[in-house]
């Protein structure tokens, strides 16, 4: 008991600080107050119904939406082609395009923002809706190549020439073979990058002007001007929705075997 | 095989990377042959067996089969077959599937497709396991789905990459009857390959013994084990005394071996354990080890000019460690080796 007791402490540290907050914002979601306040004074439904109410949420949850999964997509065809290509040729420049690539989750994201606002949209003139989504899909595609990249690791490559010999293309067997092996790497891949995109913040935040935002960019905002608890109530639902979506992968993929 | 050279590979040179794996290799097989790669890791048994499938592009020479030059066609249009050493199953299909996925690919589709399939599960007495996945087999039912997948689309030839290494003593030799029965039964050409002789005597017509990317000997099991060309051949099939002749004498790793009598003009000779006669003779040696192998007693003998292995009847009395024998090597049994 001695020797454990330091280490429950930890725990319940550990659980106090990690699962302490995001109590409180359930909590707070529910008040009947006017004011983001805890302990909420008394109960309600209303600044949850409220949140789908705002103009600007669900514009912003749509643009978030679509950066999430269009990013990911985006990133996943490129990086499944990359991680396939690495694991499978001694490539010459494989360990560049590895370190390149996973450039974006090393670099501090507030750095990867300014430097793509100052030194990539301003002077190139490229669009801020375009900047956003190919950083969005650059932010994503590490996760992309890596774990895509590990599931590609655990499966034997002479599957792909059994399948040859038996009359399939090179291709083809990519297609027949390879792909529906590493489904669960792909899916875990698309979730992981869906979660990190919908949840990025500072990249976003450079990249976030007049006529577009992320809702976490746009919950920043709002919580500028307005200070009710349905910041509280849209916070929980997000989380319960990354929430939702992880477990769910955990229970039918075994999510965490690829993470 | 009234086709002697159904399968010929011509002035075959073949790269791994940088190094060249097989230089210059000329072998012609006939049709419905069996024949055995046989050679140590590294000899070049494997890169062959992959030029001829068209997993590896030849840098110079020539592949010839059933009369087509097919040195530059696709692997998927030569109509070889591979059992791969790790048999190569696709996880995530069925038996039933892995055994239709060439025959799918055909175009052969509905009762046609179930019934060369079902035919296919049948000959490889896994019919029954048809629902299951590869993963859920154990390694030999793993191996003869992977027979039967290859065998369903009736290939012209049909390689396996060290066929029964995986396979513990017992369904060796099942799997050994069920490669015969399969070659008897369809009478497709088999190529294996192996570093293992005694797979190699046990199943094959013919023996390619390889070294270094080169064929180091061509023959029948019985060429093989009783007429080495070499001292690599002879020391690969069990000779474990191989003496060079020089200048009419017999040489030994430490010297001259005392031997009296005219030698064969070869370039060397060969002696099993079981030929070495122990307990009278002209030469002589200290027992330095000895262990019972069931029907024999196997010795090593110290000699002056170096060791020697033999092998006596387990049935004689034993000789024990440190004693000295007098023992003969009968000129009569030695295998004559045209190289050294």
């Amino acid at each position: 008991m001695s020797t454990r007791f330091p280490l429950t402490l930890v725990l319940w540290l550990v659980i106090v600080f990690l699962i302490g907050p995001f109590l409180i914002i359930v909590a707070a979601s529910f008040s009947a107050g006017e004011t983001l306040a805890f302990p909420p004074q008394g109960f309600s439904l209303r600044w949850i119904f409220k949140v789908f109410t705002v103009e600007s949420f669900r514009e912003s949850f749509v643009t978030s939406m679509i950066l999430a999964v269009g990013g990911t997509l985006v990133a996943l065809v490129l990086g499944i082609p990359a991680a396939y290509a690495m694991s499978r040729y001694r490539l010459p420049f494989s360990e560049t395009v590895r370190t390149v690539v996973s450039a974006p989750v090393i670099v501090p994201g507030i750095i990867v923002g300014l430097a793509l606002l100052r030194y990539f949209v301003v002077p190139v003139g490229i669009p801020i809706t375009l900047a956003l989504f190919l950083a969005h899909t650059a932010l994503v595609l590490p996760y992309a190549v890596r774990v895509v990249s590990a599931s590609l690791a655990n499966l034997r490559s002479d599957i792909e020439e059994a399948a040859v010999l038996l009359g399939s293309s090179r291709l083809g067997a990519f297609f027949r073979v390879v792909l529906p092996n590493i489904r669960g790497g792909i899916l875990s891949a698309f979730i992981l990058g869906f979660v990190t995109s919908f949840n990025q913040v500072p990249v976003s935040l450079f990249l976030s002007g007049p006529g577009i935002r992320t809702l976490p960019i746009d919950m920043l905002g709002y919580m500028e001007i307005v200070f009710d608890p349905s910041i509280a109530a849209l916070s929980a639902l997000l989380a319960f929705l990354s929430m939702g979506i992880v477990l769910m992968a955990e229970r039918f993929l075994g999510f965490s075997r690829y993470v | 095989m009234s086709d002697p050279a159904y399968l010929s590979l011509e002035k075959l040179r073949l790269s791994y990377g940088d190094t060249v794996a097989v230089e210059g290799l000329d072998l012609a097989i006939g049709k419905g042959e069996l024949v055995a790669l046989l050679g140590p890791s590294g000899c070049g048994k494997t890169t062959t067996m992959r030029a001829i499938a068209g997993l590896l592009s030849p840098i110079g020479g020539t592949i010839r089969l059933d009369g087509a030059d097919i040195t530059r066609v696709a692997a998927n249009k030569r109509q070889i077959g591979l059992v791969f050493q790790s048999y190569a199953l696709f996880p995530h299909l069925t038996v039933f599937d892995n055994v239709a996925f060439g025959l799918k690919l055909k175009g052969i589709t509905g009762n046609a497709l179930r019934e060369k399939v079902e035919a296919g599960l049948k000959s490889v007495g896994l019919a029954n396991y048809a629902a299951r996945k590869p993963p859920e087999l154990s390694g030999g039912q793993q191996q003869r789905v992977a027979l039967a997948r290859s065998m369903v689309m009736e290939p012209k030839v049909l390689l396996l990459d060290e066929p029964l290494s995986n396979l513990d003593a017992r369904l060796r030799l099942d799997m050994r009857t069920e490669l015969q029965r399969v070659q008897a039964e369809t009478g497709v050409t088999m190529i294996f390959v192996t570093h293992d002789q005694a797979e190699a005597l046990a199943l094959a017509d013919r023996i390619v013994v390889m070294r270094d990317g080169r064929i180091e000997q061509i023959g029948t099991p019985e060429d093989i084990y009783n007429r080495p060309v070499s001292r690599f051949v002879a020391d690969f099939v069990g000779f474990e005394n191989v003496y060079a002749v020089r200048d009419g004498a017999l040489h030994a790793e430490k010297g001259r071996v005392p031997f009296t009598g005219t030698l064969p003009p070869v370039a060397g000779l060969a002696f099993r354990p079981r030929h070495v006669e122990l307990g009278a003779g002209p030469l002589s040696g200290i027992v330095r080890g000895v262990s019972f192998a069931g029907g024999t007693r196997e010795y090593v003998l110290e000699a002056a000019f170096g060791m020697v292995k033999a092998e006596a009847d387990a049935a004689l009395p034993a000789w024990s460690l440190g004693e000295a024998i007098a023992f003969d090597l009968p000129l009569a049994h030695a295998a004559p080796l045209e190289r050294d």
